[in-house]
């Protein structure tokens, strides 16, 4: 066949233009949608501030100071005090429960569990993962808080010279400690399958040389796994303070609220930043609303922050491992 | 003269599986005495002091036996398999305590009537406007978020390279961790106050298309870096261009794990309540126009009817929990079979 080139030169820019315009317009729109998820998170924070202006200008810096919540009052007076450090408190506490667990699970799943049961896991994982927050929260409430009774008073008997432990009230149910536990099983599975993702990173041969040299299961574990692990378990965790910081609705039907800064955990009350705008919100008057969307303002920088760092250190660590760094 | 060598013991001792069983039955025999002896009592504390006398038993035996480095592996291996199966008990806790009390508390009008003059104390009363809610509102997400992310995970995977690509990947894994109350509250800030449209259907649509879009791009991404570039190439060395070939080729080759990917995105929205706290705020009669006035949601429904103090409205919560449990573990036992059909993981 004759490759007439010179003859079918008029016909050929005229297809690779057209062909060319076809994939432009269908990489501007894949791209559009791209930049669309940052614009989005531009537009969160635009709006956030735009609409929690006016009640910055009522509070002031008091704002950062004041524990109480009355915005509708006259004079307004309201603060993120007390629920900023409800927040922290009960994430932190709901982390330090929910760590090695995860961890745990994810190196019994990995290490340990044959492929089989490793896959069956992973799937009950992700049902873990979707069960509703608000189904996590009528549970925390009926069932899961009358159980922790028992356990929350032996601990306010018997390790009371902790102060964190001490309860002067005497009464025990709705505490910062049982909306932990609630808290605590909710990101279990996110930590726990970020972590799975991160000792899968771990190649094979590592763990054969450690075997090849004696080494117990254990030893191969501890030697071999979890050092080139260790950053990625870090992000992992660090993504879980951020999904429990964000966390609403169970926390709103767990906690009694109240407006204090009290450090003795197991004492009923205590609230949160995202609970306080889910009980709030809908006897909230005009100033009340913008009140709640500045509280909204100062959660979305603290997880904004966390979640950035964690998904920094998660990156840096995967591309350790993908041997790029 | 070579010194004559004695066989080498090239093994330790090790515990049998009987051995084993030994401990366990001594380690619940010990229980067993010390809750018959002393004032013990209580299903969780006989198995928790079980258990601890297990782990002192087998490490003390180990430790003999095998030596010490056996006794620490025994220890941590088992320690780890307790962690699991601990990571286990709130699961089957949630699903069976969930299931109990709403099959308890259904009624046979629950999914047919509305709360429409039904008060707080009056028994009966149904989700139905909830459910038409939810229903609504899912949809409305899924129109914004499927098409958008599945856009943005082509850019990732076919055209992304450079810093761009890093940025958007970066924040579209942040924006999987955004607190869903600052969705909605976004959206109340955006869409209710700024554009004074008001509350309804379509603002928690949108809510939860924010909340949506990130997973889907994500699960997209994944899936899309699994087609084989050949499958790629052969499409190019047809003559096909790049756009047909993502549209014709990759995209039907990945189809099997996309919509695995966008059932679980549906389903972890299904369950989202704090957005439609602020976007959608709740009704009692059945509205089916999304587009004005308040509507009601499924999960919605059950947080304002947990709220309540009085008993009949909590049975209520139950049953939408029942039912809200239901939808979410159908679409994602229905995601994993479809994992089955894809050929390509």
């Amino acid at each position: 066949m004759a490759v007439a080139a010179p003859t079918s030169e008029p016909l050929a820019p005229r297809q690779t233009r057209e062909v060319r315009r076809g994939d432009r317009v269908f990489r501007g729109l894949t791209l559009g949608s791209g930049l669309l998820i940052l614009i989005l998170i531009v537009a969160i924070a635009t709006f956030l501030v735009w609409k929690a202006i006016p009640a910055f200008r009522i509070s002031g810096l008091h704002f950062f100071t004041e524990k109480g919540w009355f915005p509708d009052a006259k004079p307004a007076k309201f603060g993120v005090a007390a629920i900023a450090f409800g927040t922290v408190l009960s994430s932190v506490i709901a982390l330090i429960l929910v760590v090695p667990v995860a961890i745990g699970a994810a190196l019994a799943l990995t290490e340990l569990a044959p492929r089989r049961l490793g896959t069956v896991g992973g799937y009950v994982m992700d049902v873990l993962a979707a069960v509703p927050s608000v189904v996590y929260g009528l549970w925390g409430v009926f069932f899961l808080v009358p159980k922790l009774i028992p356990p929350q008073r032996w601990l306010s008997v018997h390790a009371s010279f902790i102060p964190l432990f001490q309860n002067k009230s005497n009464t025990f149910g709705r505490s910062v400690f049982a909306a932990s536990v609630v808290l605590a099983i909710m990101v279990l599975p996110i930590v726990a399958a970020i972590a799975r993702e991160v000792f899968r990173q771990v190649p094979r041969a590592h763990r054969e040389a450690a075997l090849a040299l004696g080494a117990t299961r254990w030893e191969t574990i501890r030697m071999a796994v979890l050092p080139p692990s260790r950053s990625g378990v870090v992000g992992a965790v660090m993504l879980g303070l951020g999904r429990a910081l964000g966390e609403t609705i169970a926390v709103a039907l767990v906690l009694a609220a109240t407006f204090n800064i009290n450090l003795r955990v197991l004492e009923p009350g205590g609230n949160t930043i995202a609970a306080n705008i889910a009980t709030k919100f809908g006897e909230a008057g005009i100033v009340g609303r913008e009140a709640l969307i500045a509280s909204g303002l100062v959660l979305f920088a603290i997880t904004l922050a966390v979640n950035m760092a964690a998904r920094a250190v998660v990156y840096r660590s995967t591309r350790i491992a993908e041997g790029k760094v | 003269m070579a010194a004559v060598i004695g066989p080498v013991a090239l093994t330790r001792r090790r515990l049998s599986r009987a051995g084993l069983g030994l401990i366990g039955a001594g380690a619940i025999g010990a229980t067993a005495l010390l809750f018959t002896v002393t004032d013990f009592q209580g299903v969780v504390d006989f198995l928790l002091v079980a258990y601890l006398l297990y782990l002192a038993g087998q490490t003390a035996v180990s430790y003999r036996v095998e030596g010490s480095r056996s006794a620490k592996n025994r220890l941590a291996l088992t320690l780890l398999v307790s962690t699991l199966f601990l990571a286990l008990v709130p699961l089957v806790a949630v699903l069976y305590y969930t299931a109990q009390r709403g099959l308890q508390a259904i009624t046979p009008g629950f999914l047919t009537h509305s709360m429409s003059g039904v008060g707080p104390l009056d028994s009966g009363g149904g989700a139905y406007h909830a459910i038409i809610g939810t229903l609504e509102q899912v949809s409305i997400a899924s129109i914004i978020s499927i098409p958008v992310g599945l856009l943005a995970a082509i850019y990732l995977v076919e055209y992304g390279r450079g810093r761009l690509a890093y940025w958007i990947r970066f924040f579209v894994d942040v924006m999987t961790g955004l607190p869903s109350i600052v969705a909605g509250l976004f959206i109340f800030a955006f869409w209710v106050l700024a554009l004074h449209k008001g509350f309804s259907g379509l603002a928690a649509g949108m809510a939860l298309a924010i909340l949506m879009m990130p997973i889907v791009v994500r699960a997209s991404e994944e899936m899309l870096k699994l087609v084989p570039g050949d499958l790629r190439e052969a499409s190019y060395a047809l003559g096909v261009p790049r756009w047909r070939t993502i549209l014709s080729v990759v995209l039907p080759s990945a189809s099997a794990g996309l919509t695995t990917g966008i059932i679980l995105a549906v389903a972890r929205v299904t369950g989202e309540t704090a957005p439609l706290l602020l976007t959608a705020f709740g009704f009692d009669a059945i509205r089916t126009n999304p587009l004005k006035g308040a509507q009601s949601g499924l999960p919605l429904y059950v947080f304002n009817q947990a709220g309540s103090a009085f008993n009949v409205a909590v049975g209520r919560a139950w049953a939408g929990a029942l039912t809200l449990i239901t939808i979410v573990l159908i679409l994602t036992v229905l995601a994993r079979l479809l994992t089955r059909r894809n050929r390509l993981v």
